[in-house]
């Protein structure tokens, strides 16, 4: 079983650190707008909002590569653009249902998450609220599945 | 190489319609830092100190740090640098949310503001693209109401920084407001940005912030980072109940101002505490950039009496101020008039520290009930938020309220009501009570603050070590290196609160990873101290003089009556010629050429 990004969104403070470690890690400098993951804030509602590619099993960003630039990795699970052979057609872009696949200026590349490539994720290393984890596919939905079963195990499901 | 700054200053001209990009004076930047520093710096050199703050003469300066947008330890603040109409003395009034890091995503360390524009415009930013455009159409809206016409006129990300009606009509207290509920509050920057015709400047920028040492850096973040999760305060305290979470600590100690400063225990201080608040109105908390402490209370309002709305705050200093300073002991009415203040787009610690001194002189018979239009006695909720009101429209008796509590008082002939040092408002925290802040407030570079050095700390909290704050011994060394340390944390762009958790050492490591500087923890507190020194020379050659380092008469010579510190009075005579020592000036309160020699200045 691989780990992904699972994001809390009721946890998040909309302090954009995961954008400031994201880009910092992969560009090498504090740009939000270079950032691969995305915390949106709506002061009107008061709701914070973080998405990041969610690594599909049948990506479209990779069936639309006319170069074979994505791969997804058997045993990880990862989507990850190879540089190499990306020619910056930004094919990608318009496939990706999400937005979570953008082109970079500077390096004339299509750019999106990995995972941090093997390394501990680090927006999740600096989420400073615990909204973003970076856990076994399957921990959330055993979590509610074991506060489901307390709940009928204190018979509170009775009628 | 150099990191953390960008090396661009952008100068606008209102009067010439005209901008432009100059590098930023790196030999300044090294001296000063950034922020309120280097900002000051910049204003110093460039504004006669006399001048009138709202002649086209004045400058304002939006002045981000070397570390403003940035990680590790809340880095998203700036500071607004300008004279202030209400005390006469250099301003900078900080504020954090989006917009600062913004600036420097957009590839700016200074925005410099001069002159005036004919008529009303706006300022709008993409990074190395500006644009100066008629504002009529926002002209007279809130500071919200601004910001959506800009987000869908101009762009949907872009981070904007405004003024309300409060300071288009110059209200001496006005603020400017940014991301909404932002406010770079004290000290009536927004007037001078009404007097300059600006209603508002948008932002949008895509470039990044690098930093000289990639990975010495990230250890510096991690470091910071890893003190204020594991410190009570930035970790449980502020993030649970927020600044309203010192109402109860602080009235319990006996120095919660209450009934324009009257008494120090507010009998119904559990009514507007953290505490209440969180179990109340509190819908979640809120950060600005890069901070994990997450003080800001988005709350929601719900009353008959009241639109309902989704809003910020309030915070401690405001729940004081419209609060127990007004003897108003009812949550809603504080949280209304804390919105209107946003709306309006004014200091909320002023504002509502001048009705207090209306409701006294009110009691008193000074001012009479047909100058205001009603009674205004203390405790009267609705009797406050309307005065708010006025006072935001500068209608009726609002149009003294925006003079402030001094020229208020004066105007009456009683300044001695007005709760101020050199005619700005008292925080919430009673001198007389805590020693240190007494001392604080009498020196402080733009009047009474609680942000200049923060006494409080030490004296109540026991941050980083417990004082007495009866007593006087050692407290001009104290209120010394607490404003010269504060200098340094306002310079690089960090939020104050941090330094609940991190010390000097850890701003010191993040600022040379970010600068490539060399500089040791003494040299960032040489810095400070330049930096708390050219603010008192721009105010003594601005003719505040220092007979004002002073407080008015009740906290010199009314005992405080009740409570744990009964009989306490601010014992200033016995702490300002031991400051002025400290801080190597002369026993006149003037800085010595030696001291000035020592820091670089002369």
């Amino acid at each position: 079983m691989s780990k992904r990004i699972r994001i809390e969104p009721s946890k998040c403070i909309g302090c954009k650190t995961c954008e400031l470690a994201c880009s910092f890690k992969h560009h090498g400098m504090f740009a939000p707008s270079l950032s691969r993951i995305y915390n949106e804030v709506f002061l009107e509602e008061a709701s914070f909002v973080t998405v990041t590619c969610q690594q599909c099993d049948d990506p479209w960003c990779a069936r639309a590569c006319p170069s074979g630039a994505i791969v997804k990795h058997p045993d990880t699970g990862v989507v990850e653009v190879i540089e190499e052979k990306c020619v910056g057609c930004r094919t990608c872009v318009s496939a990706c249902p999400f937005g979570m696949i953008k082109y970079v200026e500077y390096k004339q590349k299509a750019d999106k998450c990995n995972l941090c490539g093997g390394d501990y994720p680090e927006c999740v290393a600096f989420c400073p609220t615990g909204c973003l984890t970076f856990e076994e596919e399957d921990a959330p939905l055993r979590t509610k599945i074991l506060n489901y079963v307390n709940v009928v195990k204190e018979g509170r499901l009775e009628v | 190489m150099f990191g953390g700054w960008i090396g661009n200053v952008l100068r606008i001209n209102l009067s010439k319609m005209t901008y432009a990009f100059e590098p930023l004076n790196y030999e300044w930047a090294k001296l000063y830092l950034g922020g309120r520093g280097l900002g000051s710096k910049y204003f110093m050199e460039e504004v006669d100190p006399t001048v009138d703050p709202f002649s086209e003469d004045n400058k304002l300066i939006l002045a981000p740090g070397p570390l403003t947008g940035t990680y590790g330890a809340a880095n998203g603040r700036y500071m607004m640098i300008t004279k202030s109409p209400l005390t006469g003395t250099i301003a900078c009034s900080n504020s954090g949310g989006y917009f600062p890091a913004e600036l420097k995503y957009a590839g700016i360390d200074l925005v410099i503001i001069e002159g005036k524009a004919a008529h009303p415009v706006y300022v709008t930013i993409y990074n190395n693209q500006v644009a100066i455009k008629d504002a009529s159409k926002i002209w007279g809206k809130t500071s919200d109401e601004a910001e959506d016409y800009l987000h869908s006129t101009f762009h949907r990300d872009a981070k904007i920084a405004s003024i309300g009606p409060a300071g288009e009509k110059q209200v001496l207290f006005a603020a400017i407001m940014n991301d909404k509920h932002r406010a770079a509050g004290r000290s009536g920057v927004g007037a001078v940005m009404g007097s300059k015709n600006l209603k508002a400047i948008a932002v949008r920028g895509t470039l990044g912030v690098k930093v000289a040492d990639r990975v010495k850096f990230r250890e510096a973040a991690t470091d910071a980072f890893r003190a204020i999760k594991e410190s009570p305060v930035t970790s449980a305290g502020l993030p649970a109940y927020g600044t309203a979470v010192l109402v109860n600590v602080i009235n319990q100690n006996g120095l919660l101002p209450t009934r324009n400063f009257q008494a120090d225990v507010f009998e119904d201080a559990e009514k507007i505490s953290g505490e209440t608040l969180a179990s109340t109105l509190l819908v979640r908390n809120k950060a600005c950039m890069s901070c994990m402490i997450g003080c800001a209370r988005v709350t929601k309002l719900v009353d008959p009496r009241y639109k309902a709305q989704t809003g910020e705050g309030p915070e401690y200093e405001t729940i004081f101020a419209l609060g127990s300073d007004c003897g108003v002991s009812d949550l809603s009415a504080i949280t209304k008039a804390n919105y209107l203040c946003n709306e309006y787009g004014m200091d909320p610690i002023s504002a509502g520290a001048t009705v207090a001194c209306a409701m006294e002189m009110f009691e008193k018979g000074i001012i009479p009930q047909a100058d205001i239009g009603m009674p205004l006695k203390f405790g009267d909720a609705d009797a406050m938020v309307k005065m708010i009101e006025l006072t935001g429209k500068r209608e009726g008796f609002g149009d003294k309220l925006a003079l402030g509590s001094y020229r208020l008082a004066s105007l009456y002939g009683h300044p001695e009501f007005s709760m101020t040092v050199k005619k700005q408002e008292f925080p919430a925290y009673d001198g007389r009570v805590a020693q240190g802040m007494a001392l604080e407030y009498a020196t402080s570079n733009r009047g009474a603050c609680h942000v200049r050095g923060y006494m409080i700390s030490p004296e109540i909290m026991g941050v980083p070590e417990k004082l007495d704050p009866y007593t006087t011994e050692n407290k001009a060394f104290w209120t010394k290196t607490f404003q010269d340390v504060t200098a340094v944390v306002d310079s690089v762009g960090m939020c104050l609160f941090t330094t609940f958790a991190i010390n000097i050492n850890h701003i010191t490591n993040l600022f040379t990873a970010a600068t490539g500087l060399n500089y040791t923890q003494n040299d960032m507190m040489k810095a400070g101290e330049r930096i708390y020194n050219i603010e008192r020379l721009f105010n003594l050659k601005a003719g505040i003089d220092p007979s004002q380092d002073t407080l008015p008469k009740r906290l010199l010579e009314e005992p405080v009556k009740e409570g744990p510190a009964k009989g306490m009075v601010a014992k200033l005579s016995e702490l300002l010629p031991e400051y002025y020592k400290e801080r190597g000036w002369g026993s006149d309160g003037v800085p010595t050429q030696e001291k000035l020699k020592e820091l670089n200045i002369a």
